[in-house]
């Protein structure tokens, strides 16, 4: 099972008060660049809300240092100790989940901890949970086909 | 795995503490010196004058071998040393190519410098230690361990231990969990090994291993020219061993952290969108050349008698790609998106002491594949991938090796070798387990394999002598400048990479100047002036990665989806521009593109004043081989007749017609011979240097190269003194 932040559009007005929670509790400050969740406005009242779906972890893969790995709850976090600030996750998120703050040494995404649900005042967010697909599954086959590549 | 060991297991000889300190601006400014015969270890300061005309990495190196060697000074005396240094772009995280080391020793090959450039951990890992360089000196009396703890800040020398593996897949991985303090300090230790083939031949090379935690087991990079491996055995070193553990984005203490990180991340995007559409370097790595080559008739084939074969499909691309692993972040240094240091796991071994094991093969890179490929007539790509495995656990240069080997499998076809000669060892075209013996009998120290692992330039002197063949042909045939083997692409039909060859200065390697396609396919540079011009800028240009500690392919196995809209594509403007922006980031200190050029400057001609200084440098240390210029054989003309009959035609300007093979090979000859010395005259004259290829005082003064002891070198040479 993965557990992830499930993203309704259609009920965000931007009052922004989900990255404003966001940054306080991990950053310690209001400041929607360091909210692990985005509003983009796409104009005409509408809103676009970017947040890791917990699936695709190509990050995961990417990681040199395997800093970045998937949790019993199937949440991908990253271990800022193994982290060396490469960004290659960065690069490769299809979606721009995976932020850096410019200067700052390490990246950050969104865990599902579900405090933005909390105080979203539209029921725009909600703590989800969905199956393990293919795509969840593949960091794995991959690590796998090197393991134990000698006798 | 075999037999495992500790620490404790080792004897201490000596032990150093000269403490950590942090990178400022990407400089330590201090190197350390190790004498592994007289046990003197101790740092030395960086003054700003050496940073300033030396720069770093290879501009280091040089500086601190010609300090510590005389113009006497063998590749096996004990003033020789290795120099691994690194430059201060080295080790940053996010711009893609950032983790090599420069190597540079007297060469057992050329006897004069040779420089390396080498990805893995150990580089970096010295450097966050607070080193800009090491210098290894002295002969060991005993088998020797160097310890290099960044963390602590310690430098130990140990006796190495009865019972330790020397071939480099066990040793390095014996070493990597001897030296990690737990199993998670198995990442922080690199180790810089050779292998028993190191200790027999003079193409020895140093592996610098790094540890894959989703391989669970080391892999390794190969400073692979020139023979440093044969160095380092030749001091009783075993290996190196570096630890360093909390490696993070800024250890480089950058001017503007977040420019590297934006720059950085500028290109992490464009290899994760461009590269499956260019060069799919994350999926072939650099044997995504294999098919071109062939296509464009440049890939060896029999000992680079021809570029072509029907039979070059089998080692196309998509080959490699299923049998490497894919979908792993297998790059050499951490950061490198381009991920290009692919590896073939759970290969079965077929030969060879290792016969019947299961190992991880780090490669083939496309010079592996063509060069104990096609180059052999080898088509079988288990067959290469035993060759480079082999090559690499015995501390042998694929390159060397395989030029070597077609050269044998060429005296062989001609009846210069046969069974008695060889020791049994059968090599015919493509009989790569004939290959695999001669590597297994180097390993051994068994006659013939000590024999081949001379290289070229000592065979083909011997072959004569020895056997009565016909000396002209073998030197034709031996493709080497100054004693290296050529790398592996044909250079017979582009003059201006017949330059880009042999008018290096450590030998023809291909990083200096890769020119075919500008001149041969989009007969850009047309003119001699042109060529010169070429000849000037793109080794300039290279060599400056080899100051800063970068890695060349992300500059072009990569581009900007626009590039071609630039006016002069084949220098990928805008990757220019991010080197300099990401030198500016990390130094603070401001740089042009001219900037650029005149620090490779410096450090080109003072390497070329090195090998004045060791009786090199001259004209006549610059030419090719007839084979790496032209038609040696009646029968390699006639299958390019239609070429070579239309050259003659329109750029000799003689009639072929009713003229024999010999006739037309001699007039071709003749020709290309002329056209070479004439493109000698151009780029020496470019380059600032006299006819007879020594950098002039006033040149030297005009690119501040103008050092006392360099200058005295040169007037000695041009005076006729030296």
């Amino acid at each position: 099972m993965i557990k992830y932040l499930k993203l309704h559009d259609d009920k965000c007005v931007g009052c922004m008060t989900c990255t404003a929670t966001c940054s306080r509790l991990y950053a310690k400050l209001d400041n929607p660049a360091k909210s692990r969740l985005q509003v983009n406005p796409l104009g005409a009242g509408k809103f676009h809300l970017i947040a890791c779906d917990q699936e695709c972890r190509k990050c995961v893969a990417e990681c040199p240092t395997q800093a970045i790995s998937v949790n019993s709850q199937g949440v991908v976090l990253i271990n800022k100790s193994l982290c060396v600030g490469c960004l290659a996750c960065v690069a490769v998120c299809p979606i721009d989940a995976m932020r850096f703050f410019p200067g700052e040494s390490t990246p950050y995404k969104c865990v599902a901890c579900g405090a933005c649900v909390k105080t979203c005042p539209k029921d725009a967010l909600e703590i989800g949970s969905k199956e393990d697909g293919p795509a969840s599954q593949q960091y794995q086959e991959f690590a796998a086909v090197a393991q134990g590549a000698r006798t | 795995m075999s037999q495992t060991f500790s620490k404790q297991d080792f004897k201490l000889i000596k032990e150093v503490k000269l403490g950590n300190k942090p990178i400022h601006r990407g400089y330590a400014m201090r190197t350390l010196y190790v004498n592994v015969g007289s046990q003197e270890i101790k740092d030395k300061p960086v003054s700003e004058d050496m940073k300033q005309r030396f720069i770093g990495g290879k501009g280091f190196g040089l500086k601190l071998l010609w300090d510590g060697t005389k113009p006497a000074t063998k590749w096996n005396d004990p003033e020789n040393e290795i120099v691994i240094a690194m430059g201060p772009v080295c080790g940053n995280t996010n711009y893609p190519g950032s983790g090599k080391s420069l190597v540079v020793s007297l060469s057992p090959m050329t006897g004069v410098p040779i420089d390396s450039n080498v990805g893995g951990f150990f580089g970096p890992y010295l450097k966050f230690g607070g080193w800009d360089a090491l210098e290894l000196q002295g002969k060991a009396a005993v088998e020797t361990i160097v310890f290099i703890d960044s963390n602590e800040g310690i430098v130990q020398l140990y006796e190495s231990p009865a019972g330790i593996e020397q071939d480099t897949h066990l040793l390095a991985e014996q070493l990597t969990h001897a030296f990690a303090v737990d199993e998670k300090d198995l990442q922080s230790i690199a180790v810089v090994s050779a292998g028993r083939g190191a200790d027999h031949s003079p193409m020895g090379l140093l592996n610098f291993s790094l540890y894959d935690k989703r391989r669970q087991g080391i892999r390794v990079k190969q400073a692979g020219r020139g023979g440093i491996g044969t160095v380092l055995r030749n001091k009783k070193i075993r290996a190196v061993v570096g630890r360093f553990g909390g490696v993070s984005q800024n250890l480089n203490d950058a001017a503007d952290p977040a420019a590297v990180q934006r720059v950085g991340l500028k290109l992490h995007r464009e290899i994760v969108v461009n590269d499956d559409k260019q060069c799919k370097m994350r999926k072939q790595g650099t044997a995504h050349l294999m098919e071109v080559m062939n296509d464009y008739d440049l890939l060896p084939t029999k000992n680079h008698k021809y570029g072509q074969d029907p039979k070059g499909p089998e080692l196309a691309s998509w080959v490699w790609e299923k049998l490497f692993s894919q979908n792993l972040p297998d790059g050499c240094w951490f950061g490198c998106t381009m991920a290009c240091a692919h590896a073939v796991d759970h290969f079965l071994l077929e030969t060879g002491p290792y016969k019947g094991t299961k190992v991880c093969v780090d490669g083939p890179e496309y010079e592996t594949a063509a060069g104990v490929g096609s180059n052999l007539y080898v088509y079988d790509p288990h067959g290469i991938l035993e060759l480079n495995f082999y090559c690499d656990t015995y501390g042998i240069d694929t390159i060397s090796f395989g030029t070597t080997t077609g050269f044998l499998m060429e005296c062989w076809e001609h009846g210069i070798l046969n069974l008695e000669r060889t020791d049994g060892i059968d090599l015919t075209w493509g009989n790569w387990q004939g290959a695999a013996q001669i590597l297994h009998d180097m390993a051994d120290g068994k006659r013939f394999g000590v024999l081949a692992g001379r290289g070229v330039k000592f065979l083909a002197d011997y072959f004569a002598k020895e056997y009565g063949a016909d000396a002209q042909f073998l030197k034709d045939i031996a493709l080497h400048g100054k004693g290296l083997e050529q790398s592996e692409y044909i250079s017979k039909e582009s003059l201006a990479q017949q330059g880009g060859y042999y008018l290096t200065n450590k030998g023809p390697q291909h990083d200096e100047a890769w020119l075919i396609f500008m001149d041969m396919v989009n007969n850009r540079i047309p003119t001699f002036e042109n060529k010169a011009e070429a000849l000037h800028y793109f080794p300039m240009f290279r060599t400056w990665f080899g100051l800063q500690g970068l890695c060349k392919l992300p500059w072009n196995d990569v581009e900007p989806a626009d590039n071609a809209k630039h006016a002069e594509p084949n220098k990928v403007p805008e990757h220019v521009d991010n080197y300099r922006e990401l030198y500016e980031a990390i130094t603070g200190q401001a740089l042009s593109w001219e900037g650029m050029i005149r620090m490779s400057e410096k450090v080109y001609n003072f390497q070329r004043c090195f090998n004045v200084r060791q009786g090199g440098g001259r004209r006549q240390d610059d030419y090719p081989p007839y084979r790496a210029m032209g038609p040696v054989l009646e029968d390699e003309y006639e299958a390019r007749a239609e070429r070579y009959d239309k050259q003659m035609q329109e750029k000799i300007g003689v009639d072929p017609a009713g003229k024999s093979t010999a006739e037309k090979v001699k007039i071709t000859r003749q020709f290309r011979f002329k056209q070479y010395d004439s493109l000698i005259d151009a780029v020496f004259k470019r380059r600032g240097w006299t006819q007879d290829g020594c950098p002039t005082p006033e040149h030297l003064k005009n690119i501040g190269m103008d050092l006392p002891e360099v200058l005295a070198v040169v007037e000695a040479r041009i005076a006729g003194q030296a």
